[in-house]
């Protein structure tokens, strides 16, 4: 975002296609009313938007379009608060608020070169979605990936359209599985951080993202750490409660960090130096 | 700061000066509204003055309003189709020319921990920063510290000039004004103002029987609290805190903002509002999940903000001006200057 004008006011954008991913979970494609600001739009993969319905609210979002696709901004948003509620009651052509981009972003330049193994849960596959699109734009500049998602339900999974081609492309891996047996689901049934055991990637050359929920998270570092990942070898991206979004208001901080400015991306070397307070 | 441009301002003169800058400023001024409390008002001869005493709140609300419109909007629905609606947004910026007459040393300190923050990072404040360059600060050193005044253990001093733009050391009949900012000098040129003379030399005499023992040693404190952070010294601390958030509403520091929307038929405001990290809604989460769930955190990342976080990112500058006021107003005798010696002995 460009920090010369009043951070605190947000463009005005359009809503384009609306997709349901899951039940409680929606992406919305958003354009910018003004040509310019839309063209000069410039951001990094992981980083943030706050979205608004005025009246209501906002919130932030990970913009989940990668920055080398910029006919529109998606984001994914999980029904939990208010003003996630009306972000669901969004349809074609509604104005909605947009001001971003912030935060920090997945470090792609120090990445270039490895192998990369994405582990993602339900909702938390956005942040993900946007750095694999961005290395499949930029394949060449990146060894093997494989990507291991995992949602409660098959219906959960997020991006169903996307899974299939990922599925279908011969230059990454996909691994899906969901919490229990479903009828007609012939793929991993099993929690991911077990089924990231099972599989048991060598860390050699490898860098590891990951988000999801809290729980899955928790589990999922501690399979890579028995499987040998170091903690600057382990990424992944922290939520908070935020207002501001620029490192102002206060809430979002951990120790010295704020998780709006310094993050939402930190490895898990980074996060070992801040207090536990998750 | 140098002696031969310090001027004379006699008591008798103030009502006067005051009224001639509320032609061109807002002016503010202490008043005593009640037996207990004086506050910051705009200027009216009529209230009085008390200058001698410190204000039951900071100054701080009139750089950074309690509630302040962000921006406003306005839907409009299209005519032609009547499911299609569009939003006007503006941005509400208001900073009139202002004059704090009276602020003390550590509120005027108090001013530069929300510098840093709000005009001096990666992300600027434009509210903020433009009534801070819309205002005038000028401050009346101490000369009867409190018996809650630490303002020499967190760095600051009785007759300190950070955050102010003139400072006025009272002498016999009046005060001698010296300018600290260009800002300063330029109300200097007030008839009001008179050569000092001798008084300046009274002034420098008087400035030097002020002090406010140090109290507190607070070197080391910020990896001390680190080294605390998981111990049940915390919970100890505020056992009888009841989260009252009272200490940081009356902190000269405390810039901690929520923001919600105001709204009223098709058009609203976008609010910022004072907010207090003693709340236990001020880091919940839409989830239910909430990383600070008791007064235990909440209280802990008070302290480590203003003593380990703060001085951390700021080059030493503590998050706190030693002005006490958390101390009077605290219905559980929480006093900050304890719990800072008990953190540094823990362990």
């Amino acid at each position: 975002m460009d920090n010369s004008g009043n951070p605190f006011l947000p463009d005005i954008g359009t809503v384009g296609k609306v997709i349901h991913e899951a039940p409680n979970i929606k992406s919305l494609q958003v354009v910018l009313n003004d040509q310019h600001r839309m063209q000069s739009f410039r951001f990094e993969p992981g980083q943030v938007a706050q979205l608004s319905i005025f009246g209501v609210g906002e919130a932030t979002f990970v913009i989940n379009s990668p920055p080398t696709r910029m006919e529109y901004l998606q984001f994914s948003i999980m029904r939990a608060g208010e003003v996630t509620e009306r972000l669901h009651q969004l349809k074609e052509a509604d104005p909605v608020g947009v001001r971003g981009p912030l935060g920090n972003w997945f470090p792609y330049e120090e990445m270039k070169g490895k192998d990369i193994y994405f582990i993602g849960g339900g909702i938390g596959m956005a942040p993900l979605r946007t750095l694999l699109l961005f290395m499949l734009d930029n394949r060449e500049d990146y060894g093997n990936i494989t990507l291991l998602y995992g949602a409660r339900s098959p219906q959960d999974l997020c991006y169903k359209e996307e899974l299939k081609d990922w599925e279908g492309r011969d230059d990454m891996e996909l691994i899906l599985t969901v919490d229990r047996e479903f009828p007609d689901w012939d793929r991993r049934v099993g929690l991911v951080p077990n089924v990231l055991k099972e599989l048991a990637p060598s860390p050699e050359g490898k860098v590891a993202v990951t988000c999801g929920p809290p729980i899955m998270i928790r589990f999922t570092l501690q399979a890579l750490d028995g499987l040998g990942f170091k903690d600057d070898q382990v990424i992944t991206t922290l939520e908070r409660r935020m207002k501001c979004g620029i490192g102002l208001c206060g809430r979002c901080n951990i120790g010295t960090k704020y998780v709006c400015t310094d993050g939402p991306v930190f490895s898990l070397a980074q996060l070992k130096e801040l207090p536990p307070e998750l | 700061m140098v002696s031969r441009e310090a001027r004379f301002l006699a008591t008798d003169n103030i009502p006067a000066l005051l009224r001639r800058l509320g032609n061109t400023y807002r002016v503010f001024a202490p008043v005593k509204v009640s037996d207990t409390i004086v506050l910051f008002q705009e200027f009216a001869e009529s209230a009085g003055l008390a200058l001698d005493e410190q204000t039951t709140l900071p100054p701080k609300e009139l750089l950074f309003p309690q509630t302040e419109g962000l921006v406003s909007y306005r839907y409009r629905k299209d005519a032609e189709d009547l499911e299609k609606s569009e939003v006007q947004v503006e941005e509400t910026l208001e900073a009139p020319p202002t004059i704090i007459f009276g602020v003390r040393p550590c509120d005027a300190r108090g001013l530069t921990v929300f510098d840093a923050v709000f005009t001096d990072g990666q992300w600027r404040d434009p509210y903020y920063k433009a009534r801070r360059e819309a205002t005038t600060i000028v401050t009346v050193l101490c000369t009867q510290p409190e018996s809650t005044c630490f303002c020499t253990s967190v760095g600051g001093s009785p007759t300190g000039i950070e955050g102010s733009d003139i400072i006025l050391t009272i002498v016999t009949g009046g005060y001698v004004a010296e300018p600290v900012t260009e800002k300063g000098e330029t109300l200097l040129q007030d008839e009001a103002f008179t050569p000092a003379g001798d008084k300046a030399g009274e002034a420098g005499e008087a400035r030097e029987k002020v002090s406010v023992e140090r109290e507190l040693e607070l070197d080391g404190i910020a990896e001390q609290l680190l080294d605390i952070f998981g111990t049940d010294f915390w919970e100890q601390v505020t056992a009888k805190c009841i989260s009252c958030a009272a200490c940081t509403y009356v902190c000269p520091t405390c810039f901690c903002f929520t923001i919600t929307d105001d709204t009223t038929g098709i058009e609203g405001s976008r609010i910022r509002t004072w907010d207090s990290c003693m709340f236990y809604l001020y880091t919940l989460e839409a989830s239910g999940h909430n990383p600070r769930p008791t007064k235990t955190e909440r209280y802990r990342n008070r302290i480590g903000h203003k003593f380990s976080y703060h001085p951390t990112s700021y080059e030493g500058m503590f998050g706190c001006s030693g002005c006490g006021r958390c101390i009077k107003v605290c219905p559980a005798s929480l006093d900050i200057r304890q719990v800072l010696r008990e953190a540094k002995a823990h362990g």
